[in-house]
């Protein structure tokens, strides 16, 4: 906070050093790190002896407080035990010919005919594809789960309006039931609530919080001041004024916030399989990935992403009417009918259940049982062209992601890189490094000119050879010159806790796998942004995949990149990238095409190439926005971590994952804060430099 | 000067409005007197904003009083001042005689319900609802029967001409026809107190034209007491009975149309008013002189008649107007030479430029 005021005073020249002055200093500091590295090793290796066992003390901790309540919480399992048992039952007691056209009903209502259309292919495709049961009881889980969070989350989002002072702790607390891995609260939920299906339903309601919390918030704080001032003025009471005009106004947002948590819930229910199958679609996905069932993988996967295309449109349908206003089909469907359609729906079921108690109506042979042929033909595949596949995933490893991990000093070895790095290499290396940034210098400014030199320390030692002192401080000063001496104090602290805790190696292990997925998705996704922006038919057939990438539970992206890569941390680069991809290329391309047309205008009147308008103008005009987009990558990479580390990674995910594993709450709980801190922080961090760089 | 209008429907007494930390800080000592403008000085130099500063006036029965001002100086806060939408700082209003600042919740929500209506600039209509629901919504609070308050909603409608828009929704609408809904929704409880905030500021300057002449229309049929904010000084001249020109909070100057282009109180009123045309803005009643007895020309003109309708008279040669006097008051006098006069000062005005 002190450097903007501090240029804002004196003249320039002299105004950027008292902010750089730090820098400098830490510029010698890392030298001196790099130079003692071998001598003093716990510079790049925090030493185990260092550390504290917070673990176990936590551990100890809720030992002692679960004996204690958990008598409490297991009778609320029971409770909830009775509604979850009805749900299944009754979505298994629902023949599937009504619960088509009860859906059927709600699409056309909500969208129109092809909305209809693509909800009866889903339900025939689960049918045929042998999975209907497995997912009727995930459907009654989410049914269970949407409801608390939607009631909890519009309770709380309620609060959040009338008491603004609650505002940061209720925003603290929504950040870390987005941001703390799922995984690391189920062991303390397994302790509390016991071994069985209500855990899953609880981690989902927590995790489908709070988008609702969030958009009644926002829905109620953006109900106009003349629509307010006009229900007080017609004589409204708080009560008539909250429940008449305030709710009313704000229901389009609400129902995103509906939208968004049963999205959550639904991609939370399967993720929760992972503590063990209730014969539920995530439960089938997982078994035939760890079965390596790649025919079933896929046709499981599928029932998976259609689902959550189906409920998100379903549900959004209703948030957002079309534009051109209600097509025929959305117009007919009045809520009469609608309740008509249900009804009869209902009624079709009584009478089959009547009339044949027992049967399912599911076909006898389904595709799954018959998929071992095809099985072995993927086998085949991915065995004929290992040679592609292979070849790949070695070229990254080796020109990506050794350098990153182990950097040029550590990848130039015989074995790797076959050759070895000689001193005067190193030299030239180091030589190069400092001619582009003082270029840099020349070119941009001193901010520009370190990025080099860092990014050039990085990739000669590796995130792995970083000196930890030296890291931990350049963030810290980063967040207090960007976004005030707060952030950079808990970046301080966030990092010290990781450190203590023995987990640096893990933390480096994520921060170079996501820098290295949100570097390639930037990369890839925000040309493929650019190419959107100036070609219509691009984004038309862009605009489809990036909808179904962003509604595909995180799960589905295991399955193909488990496919052709086996396990290993590429095949979790491709399954994060595959994640996070989407919003480089949305943010990139509605930046661009939202840049201000006479801006854009008087450029080219100036006789600017396409390529400089581009450069020149249009990006950096957008260059606010792509970071909101860099913003949702990262968030996208992290949350990513933790489920990515079923595929082997050594990553704080996979801390977190092997907490699970051995039901050590403590590791479990530090390991998914420490990827809840680095989502914080880098939330805050880029935000602060959006508000600056719009703000100047 | 009131005393050709009827009796005090809201009077309004050293009113502010603050913003900031600590507002009643400053107004804690009742009956202190202090300069208004060195208040105001000492808030803004103490970080606080004086939006409204010391205002006081009085509307009377069936008057139209515009407000008007720049963007920012204050208009909006004092006409919710008056509606106790925003809580003044300091100061008295009084409703027919009642201090409406010492009412109750429960008694401003009777007041709201039956005795004022309010238009906004961006019109507050309720999305999820119909025209006619947007109209009867009101008399829906207040719990009338839903055959009643339909049939009502439906007189309104009628009232500003959108016979057939009843099952549309406001999205559907053009902004004059959703201001006409805002205009019989503020209606439909029949007040008797009228504010309209920039009620056409956000419409086209043709609809705009169109509206005032609407909004001249029904007030002459239904005589509210009305309260009318604008920045838009000929929409003011022209639907004025009088008028309260605001600066930076304060109010400088209260006048029929006619004594503030005539005498404009101060620099910021004579620019702000220079491009009214006089000839336009000033009526017969406004210059003529009592008769005192002499012998009464034949020629008879209406005191609201403006001099402009009168150059085509004088030009051909008459010399002298009688002006019937309002109520009880004798007919006066408006010789040629008076409007010769007020032309010849508009001439001066125009070539000072
Ligand atoms: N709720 C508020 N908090 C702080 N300042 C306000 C608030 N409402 C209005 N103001 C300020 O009071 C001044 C007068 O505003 P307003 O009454 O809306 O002006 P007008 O309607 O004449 O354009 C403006 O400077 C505005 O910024
Ligand atoms: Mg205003």
């Amino acid at each position: 906070m002190t450097a903007p005021a501090a240029i804002a005073r004196s003249p320039r020249r002299l105004a950027i050093a008292p902010a750089l002055l730090p820098w400098c200093g830490l510029g010698v500091l890392t030298v001196l790190c790099l130079l003692l590295k071998t001598e003093l090793p716990w510079l790049v290796n925090f030493p185990k002896q260092w550390t504290l066992p917070l673990a176990s003390y936590i551990n100890a901790v809720t030992d002692a407080v679960v004996a204690v309540i958990q008598p409490g919480f297991r009778a609320l399992s029971a409770l909830l035990d009775a509604p979850m048992r009805g749900a299944r039952l009754a979505l298994a007691w629902l023949p599937w010919p009504a619960v088509m056209l009860a859906v059927a009903a709600l699409a056309l209502k909500s969208s129109g005919e092809r909305l209809a259309i693509f909800a009866l292919a889903t339900l025939a495709y689960i049918l045929l594809a042998g999975y209907w049961p497995q997912s009727m009881n995930t459907l009654a889980l989410v049914l269970l789960a949407v409801p608390i969070s939607t009631v909890l989350g519009f309770l709380l989002g309620v609060l959040g309006y009338a008491r603004p002072r609650l505002r940061p702790v209720l925003n603290g607390a929504l950040d870390l039931m987005q941001t703390v891995p799922a995984f690391a609260y189920l062991i303390p939920l397994l302790l509390l609530f016991g071994f069985g299906p209500v855990v899953g339903l609880i981690a989902s309601a927590i995790y489908a919080t709070p988008p609702t919390v969030r958009n009644t918030m926002l829905g109620l704080d953006r109900v106009p001041a003349a629509i307010s001032e006009a229900g007080l003025m017609s004589g409204c009471t708080r009560r008539q004024q909250f429940w008449q005009v305030e709710v009313p106004t704000a229901l389009p947002q609400l129902l995103v916030g509906f939208n968004q948590t049963t999205m959550a819930a639904l991609s939370m229910v399967i993720v929760a399989a992972i503590i063990g199958g209730f014969e539920d679609i995530g439960w089938e996905v997982l078994s035939s990935m760890r079965k390596a069932e790649f025919g079933q993988s896929i046709l499981s996967g599928l029932v998976i992403a259609l689902l959550a295309i189906l409920i998100d449109r379903l549900t959004i349908g209703f948030a957002k009417p079309p534009e051109t206003g209600p097509t025929r089909a959305m117009r007919w469907m009045t809520p009469r009918r609608l309740v008509l359609s249900l009804a009869v729906a209902l009624a079709l079921a009584i009478v089959i259940r009547l009339v044949a108690p027992g049967a399912t109506f599911l076909p006898e042979t389904a595709l799954r049982t018959e998929m071992g042929g095809v099985n072995q033909w993927l086998l085949g595949i991915v065995r004929d062209y290992a040679w592609f596949f292979d070849g790949v995933r070695n070229t990254v490893l080796y020109c990506l992601l050794l350098p990153m991990r182990v950097g040029i000093s550590g990848a130039a070895t015989p074995a790797i890189w076959g050759f070895a790095l000689s001193p005067t290499m190193a030299a030239v290396y180091f030589v190069l490094v400092l001619a582009v940034a003082g270029l840099a210098m020349r070119r941009f400014g001193a901010r520009e000119a370190l990025v080099v030199l860092a990014a050039g320390v990085i990739l000669y030692t590796g995130f792995l050879g970083l000196p930890w002192p030296d890291f931990i401080l350049a963030v810290a000063l980063l967040a207090g010159q960007v976004a005030g001496y707060r952030l950079g104090l808990f970046a301080l602290a966030g990092f010290a806790l990781i450190l203590v805790n023995g987990l640096w190696p893990q933390l480096v292990q994520s921060l170079y796998l996501c820098t290295l997925a949100v570097l390639l998705c930037l990369l890839i996704g925000g040309s493929l942004g650019v190419w959107a922006a100036h070609s219509d038919r691009v984004s038309r057939i862009l605009k489809p995949i990036c909808d179904a990438l962003q509604t595909m539970p995180q799960f589905v992206f295991l399955i193909p990149a488990l496919m052709f890569f086996k396990v290993g941390e590429f095949t979790a680069l491709i399954a994060i990238m595959l994640y996070a991809i989407v919003p480089p290329i949305r943010y990139v391309e509605h930046g661009l095409r939202h840049v201000r047309a006479d801006v854009v205008e008087a450029v080219e009147q100036m006789g600017a190439t396409p390529l400089q308008t581009l450069l020149q103008a249009k990006l950096p005009l957008a260059l606010p926005v792509v970071m909101l987009g860099l913003n949702q990558t990262i968030m996208a990479a992290l949350s990513m971590l933790a489920i990515a580390a079923l595929v082997g990674t050594r990553d704080l995910g996979q801390a977190v994952y092997v907490a699970l594993g051995k039901a050590d709450a403590g590791m479990g709980l530090i390991a998914g804060l420490s990827i809840a801190f680095l989502a914080i922080l880098a939330d805050r961090l880029i935000q602060a430099a959006v508000a600056r760089s719009t703000a100047a | 000067m009131n005393a050709a209008l009827g009796p005090i429907k809201l009077a309004c007494r050293n009113v502010w409005k603050v913003y900031g930390r600590r507002p009643a800080y400053y107004f804690d000592s009742r009956g202190y007197v202090i300069d208004p403008d060195a208040l105001a000085e000492r808030l803004r130099a103490e970080a606080h904003l004086p939006a409204v500063v010391d205002a006081s006036f009085e509307v009377a029965t069936g008057e139209i009083f515009v407000i008007m001002g720049l963007s920012g100086s204050g208009k909006s806060t004092l006409v919710r001042c008056l509606s106790r939408l925003v809580e003044p700082s300091a100061g008295e209003i009084l409703l027919d005689g009642k201090n409406l600042l010492a009412a109750s919740g429960k008694e401003l929500i009777e007041l709201r319900r039956h005795a004022m209506g309010m238009v906004f600039q961006n019109f507050g209509l309720l999305p999820h609802l119909t025209v006619l629901d947007n109209v009867a919504f009101p008399l829906k609070i207040q719990g009338k029967p839903v055959k009643e308050r339909e049939a009502r909603a439906r007189e309104m409608i009628a009232l500003v001409g959108l016979e057939g828009r009843e099952v549309s929704f406001p999205h559907q609408l053009s902004g004059g026809q959703q201001q006409r809904v805002g205009i019989a929704r503020s209606l439909a409880v029949g007040p008797e107190l009228w504010f309209l905030d920039e009620p056409f500021s956000a419409l086209d300057p043709l609809i705009r034209k169109q509206m005032q002449d609407e909004f001249l229309r029904l007030q002459r049929m239904l005589k509210k007491t009305i309260i009318f904010i604008t920045h838009d000084i000929a929409e003011a001249f022209r639907l004025a009975d009088r008028l309260a020109i605001m600066r930076a909070g304060k109010i400088v100057q209260i006048g029929r149309p006619a004594d503030i282009v005539l005498n404009p109180a101060d620099d910021y009123v004579a620019q702000f008013t220079e491009d009214m045309p006089l000839l336009r803005v000033i009526t017969a009643g406004d210059i003529a002189t009592p008769a005192n007895g002499a012998a009464l020309p034949e020629r008879t003109i209406a005191a609201d008649t403006s001099l402009e309708a009168l150059i085509p008279q004088l030009a051909s040669g008459v010399g002298a107007f009688t002006v019937p006097g309002l109520g009880d008051n004798p007919p006066a006098l408006l010789s040629a030479g008076a409007v010769l006069a007020v032309l010849e000062r508009e001439q001066a005005r125009r070539t000072r430029e």
